[in-house]
């Protein structure tokens, strides 16, 4: 009886799996994207993933990118690839790429005219090694952006500052009013990340790429860079005080006024948004700092690694495609905080921060970030150096300077 | 019957011989292989993937040279001491204690294992909550009426260690007051009586006479406190992750970081190496004076 049971049990599952369309498959997606904002973003992507007849399997992996990373890299390396995951595009995936592990996506992207849609041009250079494409680019992430919360000036009584210069200014008297002046988390990319937001910045363009791109160890330990770290150590006494480690939670010390502003991505917008809050009314943001409004191409994208299962590589191409479309674009980017990899899409739903944004943007004003101009291990070595230099207030301008020259003269 | 041979030495125990030889291999291949693997490619640049590009002894040179592995070098230095003294003192006075045939023996040593039942990591973070300033013992005490009181080891960078070594010291000494208290229960009740007859104090029959015949107690306790030591992680990673800035960095930790985070497998194997050595160093001389030694006798 029982064994009868089980039988048709069976065979109905089997009949079931029959039934479905034939390109429908499971997808594992992994990604890092776990704060509220985030979350609601990715879940556009999911919708309309499974949309299309497939289904989209989450496999979040919380603690930002430097934790979910290593788990992505050792479960491609271990033969146990997902069928999608997330990364910066850029220098992060080029080994598993020169390994073989990583799916070509050339044949589509011909096919899709990707060369055509995709602006700013150099997101797709990120993508592509040795002539063929990767990888799929979903949005443009820039890291030079100032958030300030109004609350916190207008209880300080001073205006809210246009620029890093003032706000540097503005700092004792929010002190006074008991605000902690900056926020910076205790997470290393952090503290490195908010160093280089004020290379670009206070130093310029060029400054920056002749640091990271061209590698000049000698400029690195010379004058110009040297006022950097000069505005490096204004920002380390600003935020001297910050008890938090996550950059979410720096974020939240800002929208709830307790801390002044947070040098951080237009990911932080994100978090705004769920809060409820609008730009320009309850917060600030300063592309650039305010000093040099240049927006860079870093951002998320997609990497398909190399599967056996033919129907899983059918939904691959199905998820490449979904990734791109306009819809899924302005769905996923409005939520996200980021701006879309096409030009040809409809934002006009976007708040005035993400304007701006689209603004620079469309003025060409793009320069490209750390993660495309050095490998991780410069990375780490940076975060390293500065995560020092923010929690120790003893360690001199000179010598952080003379240690960041020795890394650049290393880099690679 | 007589006739027959004197068996072949290497058929003798024949069943045993097979059945340990899946562990030999297992330390053959996976202990001794993947040792001397990673030494090799310690040598080599290998990035994200192993490749087999020499290149002397740059990994160590770069090693040696870098800020966060001395740091960690000497919180491993600190740590290790002080964790070995403190481990073995006190779980020896609670040992010592809870041999005095008090009543609720079997409470008090429940009590006292229970932190060890935790993972580091819990414990990590349990210690985490009691360190932070404004929540744990800080917070408490100020909220007592002390305004001025400040305890804030996690966030200060000098004595961030000190903060790690209590939650460590908080969870390991129950179990090295259990190895004490059974190497105590091991001693003969006749040695106390002739020691009592003989008036030496309590003290110093401690001292001068269990003590020394607890020798192999203290050696199975000092293996396992000094392998504790050597790969502490979890505990730093739950409580401060490294911080403030670099100054809870321990050597297992920038291993860790640097083959994966920073996708530099040489740099990382060039450090694990190095942790190797130092085990080595403080094993051979023991394994020397232990096992050499005896020939002698």
């Amino acid at each position: 009886m029982r064994y009868k049971l089980i039988t048709a049990a069976l065979a109905a599952t089997a009949a079931l799996q029959f039934a479905g369309p034939a390109a429908a498959a499971d997808l594992e997606v992994t990604h890092w994207w776990t704060s509220g904002g985030e979350a609601a973003a990715v879940a556009e992507f999911a919708k309309a993933f499974d949309a299309t007849g497939n289904h989209w399997v989450d496999g979040a992996i919380a603690g930002s990118g430097g934790t979910a990373r290593p788990i992505m890299i050792s479960r491609i390396t271990g033969g146990d690839p997902m069928g999608a995951t997330q990364f910066n595009h850029g220098r992060q995936a080029e080994e598993l790429v020169q390994a073989g592990l990583m799916r070509d996506l050339t044949d589509l992207a011909t096919k899709d005219k990707w060369t055509e849609i995709v602006r700013p041009k150099s997101l797709l250079d990120s993508c592509t090694i040795d002539g063929k494409i990767y990888c799929v680019p979903v949005n443009i992430h820039s890291w030079q952006w100032l958030w300030l919360s109004n609350a916190a000036f207008e209880k300080a009584g001073v205006p809210v500052p246009k620029n890093w210069n003032e706000y540097v200014a503005a700092a004792p008297a929010l002190e006074k009013a008991g605000i902690l002046p900056l926020a910076v988390g205790g997470q290393p990319w952090q503290a490195s990340g908010a160093f280089d937001v004020l290379l670009a910045a206070v130093g310029g363009t060029d400054t920056f790429l002749k640091v990271y791109k061209d590698k000049d160890a000698e400029f690195a330990a010379g004058p110009e860079v040297a006022k950097v770290f000069k505005a490096a150590d204004d920002a380390r006494k600003m935020a001297k005080n910050t008890n938090v480690q996550d950059w979410n939670q720096a974020t939240n010390l800002v929208i709830t006024g307790k801390a002044g502003g947070q040098i951080m991505g237009d990911w932080a917008q994100g978090e705004f948004q769920v809060a409820g809050q609008t730009a320009g009314k309850d917060y600030t943001c300063l592309p650039g700092l305010g000093l040099n409004e240049v927006i860079a191409t870093g951002g998320d994208a997609f990497y398909f690694p190399l599967l056996k299962d033919a129907e899983k590589s059918k939904a691959q191409e199905v998820l490449a495609e979904t990734l791109l479309d306009p819809k899924t674009q302005v769905a996923f980017n409005l939520k996200k905080g980021s701006l879309p990899v096409r030009g040809d899409v409809d934002l006009k739903a976007a708040n005035d921060c993400m304007k701006k944004g689209l603004d620079i943007l469309a003025k060409g004003s793009v320069m490209p970030w750390t993660d495309q101009l050095l490998s991780q291990d410069s990375q780490k070595q940076k975060e390293d150096l500065f995560s020092e230099f923010f929690a120790k207030p003893d360690m001199t301008v000179e010598e952080a300077q003379k240690r960041f020259a020795d890394i650049v003269a290393s880099a690679d | 019957m007589s006739k027959s041979e004197r068996p072949n030495q290497l058929f003798r125990n024949l069943n045993a011989k097979i059945a340990s030889i899946p562990m030999i291999l297992t330390a053959l291949v996976v202990f001794v292989g993947g040792t001397v693997w990673t030494v090799f490619y310690s040598f080599t640049n290998s990035k994200l993937l192993p490749r087999l590009h020499f290149i002397g002894l740059d990994q160590y040179h770069r090693l040696w040279s870098t800020p966060r592995w001395l740091v960690s070098i000497e919180n491993l230095l600190i740590y290790g001491v002080l964790s070995l003294v403190f481990s073995l003192v006190i779980g020896f006075l609670l040992a010592a204690l809870l041999d005095q045939k008090i009543r609720f023996e079997d409470t008090f040593r429940t009590i006292f294992l229970y932190p060890f039942a935790l993972s580091f990591i819990v414990t990590g973070l349990v210690w985490q909550w009691l360190l932070n300033p404004e929540f744990g013992v800080q917070g408490v005490v100020r909220s007592l009426g002390w305004e001025s009181f400040s305890f804030d080891p996690l966030y200060n960078s000098s004595i961030v260690i000190y903060g790690i070594l209590i939650a460590a010291l908080w969870q390991g000494t129950g179990l090295i007051m259990c190895l004490m208290l059974a190497g105590l229960r091991g001693i003969d009740e006749d040695i106390w009586k002739a020691a009592r007859v003989d008036g030496i104090p309590t003290w110093k029959t401690y001292l001068f006479i269990i003590i020394p015949m607890m020798r192999p107690v203290f050696i199975t306790t000092l293996v396992i406190i000094a392998s504790n030591i050597v790969r502490v992680y979890d505990l730093v990673v739950a409580q401060t992750s490294g911080g403030p800035g670099i100054a809870s960095e321990v050597p297992a930790k920038y291993v860790y970081d640097y083959m994966f985070f920073a996708q530099n497998l040489g740099q990382g194997f060039a450090a694990s190496t190095m942790m190797l050595l130092s085990v080595v160093i403080v094993i051979v001389p023991w394994a020397y004076l232990e096992f050499g030694g005896k020939k002698r006798v």
